[in-house]
């Protein structure tokens, strides 16, 4: 079918885009762009309004409130009209290609060639060649092994290092918000309605080679709000952004959770631990509820309980499609998180964990996944005084399954490379360093089949490096995503994101509500 | 080392010859020492023999199958393997690369504290945003675990006190990050007057709300202490004015015994630096300098040494032009530069001024000159190259065995030594 409304769910975007051969078909091809956004916002519309779970959905499909029943109609009315438009010009374009993206899409096969490719969960190859067509992966292997297309652009990365985009399972970029004061629970809020698309601080990012981030709202808040997947595609509109890990119910994001003292603060926030934990146990209860009313109405609309946002999205956490991101840095605070997701048997990834070294038997039990942090130096506040960069192979050892984030602007993007070379240092396996900033954040994001690894099939999200990638002479050279350059070292205006300069990097310190 | 406390007069920058004069004539004084070497000799033997790859020794090319001989806590013997035998008796320690132990030039450790928690920040006193008279031997923690983190990592000597924020929050001083109490630590107990420009200072204080009150205020009072001090060495005992602490420490400022470390990062508070030390002539370091690379003829005519913000300073506010390649800029400049820790509020509470000079280096700073700006560049900027900054016989025995580059992340010191005491083994 050529609308693939499988993967514009996956992507945000529609991937439908045809070569532009003739001016003719440029001229067809925009009315495809228009149509594609125009469509995908009827489509988004659908699968945001019922953001939800599988009998959630069935069920509000037939008793829509009075505004969401109107919009369903018109998104309806609107798709159905749509649906020929798509095939008169499906039928005037000679070339097809999908996936696509529109924005930046992909329009020639490309075959990079001569580079020491990683491709983290297979082979190294000393002299690789990585093909890609169409925004993904077609071949990656030794240079022997893999043939360049008659028709790709070639790119010689002789003496450079090849390996994937990078994966940031928690970061602050992109100047959004979360909650606010009114309530220590906020799972209503969405840092997707605040983000600024242009914020030059994606630019920065893409600089450090990070091309899907998981972009959270603060601690500050038991909960703070959704968190939102991007890929740092260039663009105007965050919906160009989304890396949609839901296809049914359109979820593109986690949910921010955080214990220990950044919510301790005066009513209507916690004054400590064990308030903190019975407010998140109390709100779990109530949507565990919320959810058996949901099932217990069936197929009578007259039973259905009010639509209520905060209590949809913990239902979604519930039913394992919405991943919690809980921060926690003291080692039972971890053990807190660990008990509140056993009770209520949510997928967590542990966040900082600070204190992990102290407790990596009991998260390796757990089963829990963890995205730690590398700081220069301990301390800075009380929950940090052990953040020590042993912590990484302590983890490694236990078998944990982790990775690094940036918490940027906490630590820079521009340096993500930083944090497993520095765990290096302290016995961490170079395989594991490799995959602590690619797969396993990938995973934690549910995203891994997609991103993390050069493997065929998968978004053609790669980096090239002037050298080791934990070495500190090393430089991140070009970013690509889905098969297109979206930053060169090269070019000085992208240069300048890397190194700094005038009014260049303006949104690089902004920081999030951390409470203390 | 110091141990006299008649060392501690206010402002006075003493000099390191006045220090020993006045030390040898008290008896005391020497009995303390002895015991305090005693108590601080390591359990081995204070001979010690180091030896690596390569040996930077600040003074020439680096050595290679270098040999560095301590006795006694300082610097013996220097040489490569072939023209310095290594006598019986002497502890071998082995590595890569070895390196004079590094100097971060400024910072605010023992100040501000690991915690964060208001019973150890004493870097900025908020009651008034005028205080020379604020002594950071008052305040230093010897035994704050920062102290030692610095320590872990190269850094053997720090010039601290107290923080950008105020437009004098008060003095700083130079300490070695080894002993138990700041009087053991002291190799300087006044090297300057903290002095910050631009809009630091209003966010602290009601009053300056705007930069160009605060610098009508600083000159205001620098012309008050000029003033005093002329007044104070009249003639007639009855008109000299009473001691004032604060105009004593500006006087002293004026009269070239301490530096103005003045904090600017923006353009034109730089400029405004500047202009203030045209009109008083004091002894200027140039402390941040975000912007310093829009400014490279003017910080080079005006012949100031630069402290450069951390490399991986924060981007914000006053600090959003900061560059990765600031450093390489004023070495090609031929501006003098040094590395600092410089001052966090959260995390990390500390920088390392080894890792912000490692990451200038990745960005096109040349890597000797990045270890000069760690080691004998602020060793004689801050007069103390006879005893820091290279490894030379005589000097200190500071120094630092890194398994690797020393610039590189996945490296590390594995030992460093202070006074020929070792005080971390890593591997």
């Amino acid at each position: 079918m050529y609308l693939d409304k499988k993967s514009a769910k996956t992507t945000g975007v529609l991937r439908i885009i045809a070569i532009p051969d003739t001016i003719t078909e440029t001229f067809t091809n925009c009315f495809f762009y228009f149509f594609d956004l125009f469509a995908y916002s009827t489509l988004a519309t659908v699968s945001r309004q019922t953001p939800h779970l599988h009998s959630l959905l069935k069920i509000r499909n037939r008793i829509p409130g009075p505004n969401s029943q109107t919009r369903l109609m018109k998104t309806s009315l609107r798709t159905l009209l749509l649906l020929p438009l798509f095939y008169l010009l499906l039928s005037c374009s000679s070339k097809v290609y999908s996936p696509a993206v529109p924005a930046h899409a992909q329009d020639r096969p490309v075959a990079v060639t001569g580079a020491h490719i990683i491709t983290v969960t297979g082979e190294t190859h000393e002299n690789g060649t990585l093909v890609v067509r169409d925004g993904r992966i077609a071949a990656v292997g030794d240079a022997a092994t893999v043939a360049i297309p008659a028709d790709a652009e070639v790119i010689d990365a002789a003496g450079k290092v090849v390996m994937p985009g990078l994966v940031d399972s928690h970061s602050h970029i992109g100047e959004g918000d979360g909650g606010d004061r009114s309530a220590a629970l906020h799972p209503d809020v969405r840092i997707m309605d605040t983000i600024n698309p242009r914020s030059d601080s994606f630019r920065r990012a893409l600089a450090g080679g990070l091309t899907s981030v998981n972009v959270m709202p603060g601690s500050g808040h038991l909960i703070s709000g959704q968190t939102v997947y991007l890929k740092l595609r260039p663009a105007n509109t965050i919906e160009e952004m989304l890396i949609v890990v839901d296809e049914e119910s359109g979820i593109y994001g986690g949910l921010k959770l955080a214990n220990g003292t950044n919510p301790l603060r005066q009513p209507p926030f916690p004054g400590t631990r064990a308030k903190s934990a019975a407010m998140v146990r109390a709100q779990f209860i109530k949507a565990r509820e919320y959810q058996a009313r949901i099932e217990a109405a069936g197929d009578d609309p007259g039973r259905m309980p009010p639509r209520d946002l905060a209590l949809e999205t913990l239902v979604e956490v519930l039913e394992g499609k919405r991943i919690v991101h809980n921060h926690t840095h003291r080692h039972d605070d971890v053990l807190t998180a660990i008990r509140l997701a056993d009770e209520f048997g949510y997928r967590m990834v542990l966040h900082h964990v600070t204190d992990a070294w102290k407790v990596a038997d009991e998260i390796a039990a757990s089963a829990y996944p963890a995205s730690i942090i590398y700081i220069d130096s301990p301390g800075g506040k009380l929950e940090a005084i052990n953040l020590l960069p042993k912590s990484a192979p302590i983890l490694e050892k236990a078998g944990v399954d982790f990775g690094f984030h940036t918490d940027d602007p906490i630590t820079d993007s521009r340096l993500f490379l930083r944090s497993p070379a520095f765990a290096m240092r302290e016995g961490l396996s170079r395989q594991t360093a490799l995959e602590s900033v690619t797969i396993a954040n990938a995973r934690q994001m549910d995203i891994a089949d997609r991103v993390g690894s050069l493997e065929p099939g998968k978004d053609a999200d790669f980096i090239i490096l002037s050298g080791d990638p934990f070495s500190v002479y090393t430089r991140v050279e070009q970013t690509w995503i889905e098969g297109v350059k979206v930053w060169d070292i090269e070019d000085p205006e992208d240069r300048k994101h890397a190194t700094g300069g005038y009014k260049v990097n303006r949104s690089g310190g902004h920081g999030h509500y951390h409470g203390h | 080392m110091r141990f006299s406390s008649q060392i501690f007069r206010p402002t006075s920058r003493t000099s390191i010859p006045d220090a020993v004069k006045r030390f040898v004539a008290q008896p005391a004084a020497v009995l303390t020492l002895i015991a305090t070497l005693l108590f601080l000799a390591p359990p081995a033997s204070s001979q010690i023999a180091v030896t690596a790859d390569t040996v930077y020794t600040m003074e020439g090319e680096p050595l290679v199958n270098g040999v560095v001989l301590i006795r006694d806590g300082r610097i013996e013997r220097v040489g490569t393997a072939a023209d310095v035998a290594i006598p019986d008796g002497y502890t071998r320690y082995n590595g890569a690369v070895v390196t004079p132990g590094l100097i971060d030039a400024r910072s605010v450790v023992g100040l501000a504290g690991y915690y964060n928690q208001e019973h150890d920040q004493d870097q900025l006193e908020r009651s008034n945003a005028l205080q020379p008279d604020l002594r950071a031997i008052d305040a230093y923690n010897a035994r704050e675990e920062l102290v030692g983190f610095l320590r872990q990592n190269g850094i053997t000597t720090v010039h601290t006190g107290h923080a950008p924020g105020a437009i004098v929050s008060g003095q700083t001083m130079i300490v070695k990050t080894a002993g138990r109490t700041v009087d053991e630590a002291l190799l300087d107990s006044t090297t300057a007057l903290a002095i910050t420009l631009g809009p630091g200072v209003r966010s602290q204080f009601d009053t300056p709300g705007t930069r160009s009150k605060g610098i009508a205020m600083l000159r205001q009072e620098l012309i008050r202490a000029a003033e005093y001090a002329e007044n104070r060495r009249d003639e007639d005992p009855e008109r000299r004015p009473g001691r004032d602490l604060r105009l004593d420490a500006l006087a002293d400022m004026l009269n070239g015994r301490l530096f103005a470390l003045i904090t600017a990062h923006q353009s034109h508070d730089i400029m405004s630096a500047l202009r203030l030390q045209r009109e008083f002539g004091f002894l200027m370091l140039l402390d941040g300098a975000s912007e310093a690379w829009m400014l490279l003829d003017e910080i080079r005519e005006a012949g100031v040494t630069v402290i450069l913000h951390p490399t991986m300073i924060r981007l914000r506010g006053e600090t959003e032009n900061a560059s990765f390649t600031t450093a390489m800029k004023l070495e090609k400049a031929g501006i003098p530069f040094v590395f600092q820790s410089g001052f966090e509020s959260y995390v990390p509470k500390t920088r390392v001024a080894l890792f912000e000079a490692a990451v200038a280096v990745g960005y096109g700073l040349d890597r000797e000159a990045a270890l000069r700006a760690l080691t004998i560049t602020p060793a004689t900027l801050f007069g103390m190259d006879h005893r820091l900054g290279s490894l030379e016989p005589g000097k200190d025995a500071d120094l630092v065995i890194f398994n690797g580059d020393p610039f590189e992340y996945t490296s590390r010191p594995t030992h460093v030594f202070v006074n020929g005491i070792l005080y971390h083994e890593t591997d």
